[in-house]
C-alpha cells in the first residue's frame, strides 16, 4: 500500500472518531440560542450556563456517586472473584466468568429492563438502590478482567513465602498480593469510573422522578431545551474523560492493564 | 539412625490422581545438611512442600522435634523455605523484607531493627537495607531471601534450587556461603537440587530419588563411589553401563564379549577409566570436545556409545578416527541388576 493511501486512510479514521468530539466543542462555544453547527458566532457563555442548571447539578452528583461508590462495590466484589479465578482450579470457573462477563454481553436495555421488571417494580427497590446495583454489575466485568491480567503477572510463591513467614493466607493476600497489584486496581477503578459515568442503556430504564444520572438527564433536557448548553456540558464532560485517563496513562501506565 | 530430627513416615503424596511421592521414609538428624537429589519429576520438590506444609500428604506422617506437625499448618511450622525464584517482596524494602516475618510476630521495633541488621550483615547485605529488591543483584537476591528466613530462627531450614538462577562462578561462591551460614548456625538443612555435583559438594547425606521413591541414599563419598544402582551408578558419572551375564559383557547390539568374570549384573566405567589406543574392542571418535584438564570423546562403537577422555597434554584423536579401546574389568563398577 502506498504511504500516501496509509495516511488517508488514518486520517478518515482520526476524522471519524475525533470528529465529532471537536464539533460538539464548537457547538458548545456558540453565541447563538440554538443547538447547531458551525456554531452561531462564538462565546462561553453556554459553557457557564452549564452550572446554572439545577438539575444538571444534581444529575451530575448522582452520577458521580454511582461511578465512585458503584466501581468501589464492583472491585470489593471483582478482586476476591479475579483472585479465586486466577489462583484455584475451580470446578466451575468457566460458568463464573461467563457470568462475570454477561453485564457486558447483554445489552444494557435488557439489563435495565430486567432490573427494573424484576427488582424495582416487584420489590419496591428504590430506583436509586436499583440503579446502584446495576452500575456495580456493569463495572464487575472490567474489574475482574483487568485485576486479573494484574494477578497473572504475580508468582504465587510470593504468597507461600508469606505463608512461611507466619502469615495466614488472608493475611498474604493483604499484606503482599494487594500491594503489588495496586496498579491493577486503580486502573480497573478509573475503567469502571468512566464506564459508570458514561453509561445510558440501563440508566434509562432505572430514571424515575428526581432521580437521573447526568447522560439521561441531558436527553431529557434536549427534548425540552434546543439549546448549545447540552454541548457544552458534552465538552466538559468528554475532556473530563481525556483528563482522567490522560493522568492514568502518565502516572499508571494505564495502557498495560486495559 | 540415632535421634532424628525430621522424621517423615511412609509419606505419600499427590497432585489430584497424579502420585508424586509414594511410602517415603526419611531421617534427617538435627544440624544435617540432606540434599534431595533427582531429576525433574522424582519427588523432591514435593517432598520439601510437604516438609514445608504447603501440601498435606496423601498418607504418612511427618514429625519435626519430636512433635507430629503433619496437620500443622504451614504459617505455624517453623519451617523456612527458600525459594528457586526467591520470592522476595517487590513492594517492600530490605529490610523490610527481612522485618517481614518478624512484625507478624509483634516484636518489638527495637529489637526488630537489632535482629534485621544482625542478619542483613550476616548475609553481607547491610549496605543495602534500603535498595529494593529489584535493585538487587541474583546473588544478593538469593542471600536476602536466605536472611528473611534465617532470622526467625527456623527449626529447619528448606532450600529449593536456591542456586540454580545463578552464574557458574556465583553458585561456586553461594555454595561455600551456605556452608558457611549452615556451620555456624547448626540449622538442619533440606537442600533440592537436580545437580550432582552442588549435591555431593553440599551435603552430610544424599537422598537420591527417582520417580517418588529414594533410589539410594548416604554419604557423598558412598554415593560417588558405590553407587548402588544402574540409575545412581548414571547419576554419579559412570557414564559407560553394560549388563554382565554369565561371564559375558552384553553389547547394546546384543553381541556377548566374554571374559568378563563380573557375578551377573552391570559393569560401569566412568570416561576417565576407559583405556584408549588399544584393547579388544573398535569404535570411530563421533566428538572430541576440549575441557581444560582433559578431552573429551564420544565413540561409537558396535556394543554402543562409550564416553572417554585423555589428558590435554596429548593430542587428541580426530573426529571420525577409529580407534581401539578397552573396558578393563578391574576398574568397572559392580553393580547388581541391569539397567
Amino acid at each position: 500500500m502506498g504511504k500516501w493511501t496509509t495516511f488517508l486512510i488514518i486520517g478518515l479514521t482520526l476524522t471519524f472518531l475525533i470528529g465529532p468530539f471537536f464539533i460538539i466543542i464548537a457547538a458548545g462555544l456558540s453565541a447563538g440560542e440554538n443547538l447547531a453547527f458551525p456554531p452561531e458566532g462564538l462565546s462561553l457563555k453556554w459553557y457557564w450556563a452549564v452550572f446554572e442548571v439545577e438539575s444538571f447539578r444534581e444529575s451530575f452528583a448522582l452520577s458521580m456517586f454511582l461511578a465512585v461508590f458503584g466501581t468501589l462495590s464492583a472491585l470489593v466484589l471483582g478482586v476476591p472473584a479475579a483472585y479465586a479465578l486466577s489462583r484455584y482450579r475451580l470446578p466451575f470457573a468457566e460458568t463464573v466468568k461467563t457470568i462475570v462477563a454477561a453485564p457486558i454481553i447483554v445489552p444494557g436495555i435488557i439489563v435495565g429492563l430486567g432490573l427494573l421488571r424484576y427488582l424495582v417494580i416487584p420489590l419496591n427497590f428504590t430506583v436509586s438502590m436499583a440503579l446502584f446495583m446495576a452500575h456495580t454489575a456493569l463495572v464487575i466485568p472490567y474489574a475482574v478482567r483487568v485485576v486479573t491480567a494484574s494477578l497473572e503477572n504475580l508468582r504465587s510463591d510470593m504468597e507461600e513465602a508469606a505463608i512461611l513467614l507466619g502469615c495466614t493466607r488472608f493475611g498474604a493476600f493483604v499484606k503482599v498480593v494487594l500491594p503489588n497489584i495496586r496498579g491493577g486496581v486503580l486502573a480497573a477503578f478509573i475503567l469502571g469510573f468512566v464506564t459508570s459515568f458514561n453509561q445510558v442503556p440501563v440508566s434509562l430504564f432505572l430514571s424515575g422522578p428526581g432521580v437521573r444520572t447526568l447522560p439521561i438527564d441531558m436527553l431529557a433536557y434536549m427534548e425540552i431545551t434546543y439549546d448549545p448548553s447540552v454541548a457544552a456540558l458534552s465538552a466538559l464532560l468528554a475532556i473530563m474523560s481525556v483528563g482522567i485517563i490522560f493522568l492514568a496513562e502518565k502516572f499508571l501506565g494505564f495502557s498495560r492493564y486495559v | 539412625m540415632s535421634e532424628s530430627f525430621v522424621s517423615l513416615k511412609n509419606l505419600t503424596l499427590a497432585y489430584g490422581d497424579t502420585v508424586a511421592v509414594s511410602q517415603l521414609s526419611l531421617n534427617i538428624r538435627k544440624g544435617e545438611l540432606i540434599t534431595l537429589l533427582g531429576p525433574s519429576g522424582c519427588g523432591k520438590t514435593t517432598t520439601m512442600r510437604a516438609i514445608a506444609g504447603l501440601l498435606s500428604p496423601r498418607s504418612g506422617s511427618i514429625e519435626i522435634d519430636g512433635t507430629d506437625v503433619t496437620k500443622v499448618p504451614a504459617n505455624k511450622r517453623g519451617v523456612g523455605l527458600v525459594f528457586q525464584s526467591y520470592a522476595l517482596f517487590p513492594h517492600l524494602s530490605t529490610f523490610e523484607n527481612v522485618a517481614f516475618g518478624l512484625r507478624l510476630r509483634k516484636v518489638s521495633n527495637g529489637e526488630i531493627k537489632k535482629r534485621v541488621e544482625q542478619s542483613l550483615d550476616t548475609v553481607e547485605l547491610g549496605e543495602l537495607a534500603n535498595r529494593k529488591p529489584s535493585e538487587l543483584s541474583g546473588g544478593q537476591q538469593q542471600r536476602l531471601s536466605l536472611a528473611r528466613s534465617l532470622v526467625l530462627e527456623p527449626k529447619v531450614m528448606l532450600l529449593d534450587e536456591p542456586l540454580s538462577n545463578l552464574d557458574a562462578r556465583l553458585r561456586l561462591d553461594m555454595r561455600s556461603e551456605l556452608q558457611r551460614l549452615q556451620r555456624n548456625s547448626g540449622i538442619t538443612m533440606v537442600f533440592v537440587t537436580h545437580d550432582q555435583g552442588e549435591a555431593l559438594a553440599l551435603a552430610d547425606r544424599v537422598v537420591l530419588m527417582k520417580d517418588g521413591l529414594i533410589e539410594q541414599m548416604g554419604t557423598p563419598t558412598e554415593l560417588y563411589n558405590h553407587p548402588s544402582t544402574v540409575f545412581a551408578a548414571d547419576f554419579m558419572g559412570f557414564e559407560n553401563i553394560f549388563e554382565v551375564r554369565e561371564g559375558a559383557l552384553i553389547g547394546r547390539d546384543g553381541s556377548k564379549i566374554s571374559g568378563y568374570n563380573a557375578p551377573s549384573g552391570s559393569l560401569a566405567w566412568r570416561p576417565g577409566v576407559v583405556s584408549l589406543g588399544s584393547g579388544p574392542f573398535h569404535g570411530t571418535v563421533a566428538g572430541v570436545s576440549f575441557a581444560g584438564e582433559m578431552w573429551e570423546y564420544v565413540i561409537t562403537s558396535p556394543l554402543g556409545r562409550i564416553t572417554a577422555s585423555t589428558p590435554a597434554g596429548n593430542p587428541p584423536y580426530p573426529i571420525g578416527a577409529t580407534l581401539a579401546f578397552d573396558l578393563p574389568e578391574q576398574f568397572g563398577h559392580q553393580i547388581k541388576g541391569a539397567g
